[in-house]
């Protein structure tokens, strides 16, 4: 069992999410940052879809009630075991992720899997739809799964250092804005705002404008798209989005692992491969 | 019909006759490659592999040219709702498209409706076929909590809130039926395609 000393600013269970159901008004949901939880899943030989705990600015503090085997990776958090390898930890020790001194999400994966009970076939939690288990608060007890295949060796970390530049590909709904307003996309240096979370990643910079006024009828939004409201400011849609939305989308991000790890007041950029 | 790019493994599809898009959807669902089909209010999200997505667009195309003609939406399950027309906004509502309140009652329950698509919460039906003397806009100022079971309308919409969330649309009434239940194969009792009649309970 993993016990929850403290689970820091927001920890929840993720899994690859619950895609399918989205005609239903279902998010698919699932770790922000995929590629990190496959890793993790796979150095403690995990299948991929298995779950994990996904952490957000560190401040996870869990303890071990039997030996076990961990895997972190993600933002790399100080005073924690080994970043990016099992580890065995013995039964009784507590492991501790202090703040990431850059990035945001990090992810405990544990030899097993994190049992929680699934919701249309997802241990994910929607922090849009309330679906699968509540985000962990102090004194939760989560069980851990069985069946596990080999161990892998250290993986290649996926480090969230750097300049963040996003792929997009323009679309569906470019022509709603001005030429301007699409150089400005590509060619601004975004700000990643305080009230960002699982839903969407909200941008500050330059005014996005419209080329023509109305409203759109509700149209169906996947994780990635980059959706402008009314007020112009960018709207990049995580995996909690909702599954329509009555703004027009620009453009759509291509990878939102890298994004996943944007905190506020970081800047992003994003480009196109046009010429 | 447009064909939209929507990222790398997704297309936007928008048919000009957007009584299509429910044909369109049940059409491509068994397209092999298709991973998911997302009907809304005028169009289609359709997602597939990257390598998929030209073959894809070009049967949406071909399918069009067929599924536009009858029209027609695929026959889904109908469902019957028992409503007490009790709702906060009844009475405003019905002044404001010329009624009494009865009259509004008649004319809401006279409608078949269609669901559309879903969004906003799971299991949260947007559904067509509203009586277009009924089209009026949604509250100026949404309640931040409306209670599960509450029917309502905005726009050229009717719909039912299937658990208690913030909300804009005029309340009618309300309804005892389990909207969303997890134990049930698909858990939204109005997933699109379904025909719905609201009955006066």
């Amino acid at each position: 069992m993993i016990e929850i000393l403290e689970p820091g600013p927001l920890a929840t269970v993720q899994d690859l999410g619950r895609p399918g159901f989205a005609a239903l008004g279902v998010p698919r949901s699932g770790a922000f940052d995929r590629a990190a939880l496959r890793l993790a899943n796979r150095l403690v030989g995990n299948s991929d879809d298995a779950a994990a705990i996904e952490v957000t600015l560190g401040g996870l503090e869990i303890r071990l009630t039997a030996a076990a085997t961990i895997a972190l990776t993600g933002a790399p958090c100080p005073g924690a075991p080994d970043w990016g390898r099992a580890v065995s930890i013995p039964a009784g020790a507590s492991v501790r992720l202090a703040m990431p001194p850059s990035g945001l999400r990090s992810y405990l994966a544990v030899r097993g899997g994190v049992g929680a009970a699934p919701v249309l076939g997802s241990r994910s939690t929607d922090t849009l739809s309330g679906l699968g288990p509540d985000p962990l608060r102090r004194g939760d007890v989560l069980a851990i799964g069985r069946g596990a295949g080999e161990v892998s060796g250290a993986g290649a970390l996926g480090s969230p250092a750097g300049d963040a530049i996003l792929p997009i590909r323009f679309g569906p709904r470019e022509d709603w804005f001005t030429a301007a307003a699409r150089a400005s996309l590509v060619g601004a240096a975004w700000i990643v705002r305080p009230e960002s979370d699982r839903v969407g990643i909200r941008l500050d910079g330059p005014r996005l404008a419209r080329a023509q006024d109305g409203e759109l009828p509700s149209e169906p939004v996947l994780p990635g798209a980059v959706q402008v409201p009314s007020d112009g400011r960018p709207i990049l849609f995580g995996p909690d989005a909702p599954v329509t939305g009555g703004y027009p989308v620009i453009a759509v991000v291509t990878g939102l692992d890298r994004a996943a790890q944007l905190r506020p007041g970081d800047p992003v950029r994003f480009s196109s491969g046009r010429g | 019909m447009r064909l939209l790019p929507y990222g790398d493994e997704a297309l936007l599809a928008e048919p000009e006759d957007p009584a299509t898009v429910l044909a369109l959807v049940a059409a491509l669902r068994d397209e092999p490659g298709v991973r998911e089909v997302v009907p809304a209010a005028r169009t289609l999200l359709v997602r597939a592999a990257a390598g998929d997505l030209a073959r894809v667009g070009a049967r949406l195309r071909e399918l069009a040219t067929t599924a536009g003609a009858g029209a027609c939406p695929p026959d889904g399950p109908q469902v019957t709702l028992d409503v007490h027309y009790d709702g906060l906004d009844l009475d405003e509502t019905a002044a404001q498209v010329g009624l009494e309140p009865d009259g509004l009652v008649r004319a809401h329950t006279a409608g078949s409706y269609v669901v559309a698509f879903c969004g906003f919460t799971p299991g949260f039906a947007y559904l067509t076929g509203l009586d277009a003397a009924l089209h009026v806009p949604r509250l100026a100022q949404p309640r931040t909590r409306v209670p599960a079971g509450s029917v309502g309308i905005a726009g050229e919409f009717t719909g039912v809130y299937p658990r208690s969330s913030p909300g804009g649309w005029r309340l009618l009434g309300r309804t005892d039926a389990d909207l969303w239940d997890l134990a049930r194969t698909p858990p939204a009792l109005l997933a699109p395609g379904t025909r719905v009649r609201f009955r006066s309970a």
